[in-house]
């Protein structure tokens, strides 16, 4: 069960077209040489690490904390990753770790 | 300047696309291999990966090619999965001006993985940075459209169990988020989006937290920007 070949094409462009509404209105909306406003300027350097944030929690937004294992792969494979990279701050080991960690959580041992 | 080259800048930006590399052949193949289980073959596949590029969205995307025909719905679901990015390119804004004509792929391709790296990565100093920026965004691109269209080909053949492994991505959001708060000046604003997004998830739920949680995080760095940008 799937659309025909035109209306899918037509779907597709919907779902291209509004994910590229959301990447470049801000280019648009401030082209040109003109200087960016104080506050254009302050959000360009507090979203980086507010976004690193959300990005973060939106990644685990799919946790089920009430059934299942509680969540209890996700929070130790994090604390994996985390602890790891605090006390090595290699980047791909950090990952890595956290990922095989995480493999072996819900493989072997939360299944 | 010879070292200043493309492929030198591929050297150099290859290593932090590694955990990308990771996380979307996971990712990658399973979108691949749902969509030929639909009707749609990996080229099928590999053309959404390439034109529309927006990772979770194309999950989302499969429900709408497989129920009655409805454009509207598909644009507007899109465009509120979507609305993060919006405060990606605003944050990447001042980074991003002086970077010329590459930087029109640098727009097209900013997926959540993209913009984590571009924020928090600096350039080598033997690298041209709008090269970097350019080569990374490019090699990300081509894992998620190769990984799509073998998922399409042959994800079926897969037997061993890889299940978890999309994790990369979780962990690298993890390391990058640490990378960011790890200087003192973020530290306030990482935290607010960590919070603010907490928030949002549990008042709204997981298929709807997305604009809540920029809304609250607008609202308190705008309050508080004046205390953070002093």
């Amino acid at each position: 069960m799937r659309l025909n070949f035109i209306q899918s094409l037509i779907i597709v462009c919907m779902v291209a077209l509004a994910t590229q509404i959301t990447r470049w209105t801000p280019f648009l909306v401030f082209s040109g040489g003109r200087k960016f406003p104080k506050m254009v300027e302050d959000l360009g350097r507090l979203l980086p690490p507010a976004m690193m944030g959300l990005l973060v929690v939106y990644s685990l937004r799919n946790t089920d904390l009430f059934t299942g294992s509680h969540g209890l792969p996700e929070a130790i494979a994090v604390a994996v990753t985390a602890g790891l990279h605090l006390w090595r701050r290699s980047t791909l080991l950090s990952i890595l770790a956290g990922t095989a960690v995480y493999m072996l959580l819900v493989q072997l041992v939360f299944v | 300047m010879p070292h200043k080259s493309f492929p030198a800048a591929l050297k150099a930006a290859f290593p932090h696309t590694v955990p990308i590399l990771t996380g979307y052949l996971a990712v990658g193949l399973a979108y691949g291999l749902l969509m030929a289980s639909k009707g749609y073959n990996f080229l099928w596949s590999g053309f959404v990966s390439a034109f529309a590029f927006c990772g979770s969205m194309q999950y989302v995307a499969i429900t709408l090619l497989t129920t009655a025909f409805d454009p509207l719905s598909a644009f507007f679901l899109s465009l509120m999965v979507n609305a993060r990015h919006l405060f990606f390119s605003l944050a990447l804004l001042p980074k991003y001006r002086g970077l010329g004509r590459l930087r029109y792929f640098l727009i097209y391709t900013l997926s959540d993985e993209n913009f984590s790296l571009s924020s928090t990565v600096e350039p080598p100093e033997d690298a041209d940075p709008t090269l970097f920026y350019f080569a990374m965004s490019l090699l990300t691109w081509l894992y998620w459209v190769a990984f799509s269209m073998l998922g399409g080909l042959i994800g079926g053949l897969i037997t061993f169990d890889i299940s978890g492994i999309d994790f990369a991505l979780t962990a690298l959001f993890v390391v990058l988020f640490i990378e960011q708060v790890i200087k003192q000046e973020n530290r306030p604003a990482g935290f607010m989006g960590l919070a603010c997004s907490v928030a949002g998830l549990a008042m709204f739920g997981a298929d709807s937290m997305v604009i809540p949680a920029m809304v609250l995080t607008l609202i308190a760095l705008l309050l508080g920007r004046k205390k953070l940008c002093a």
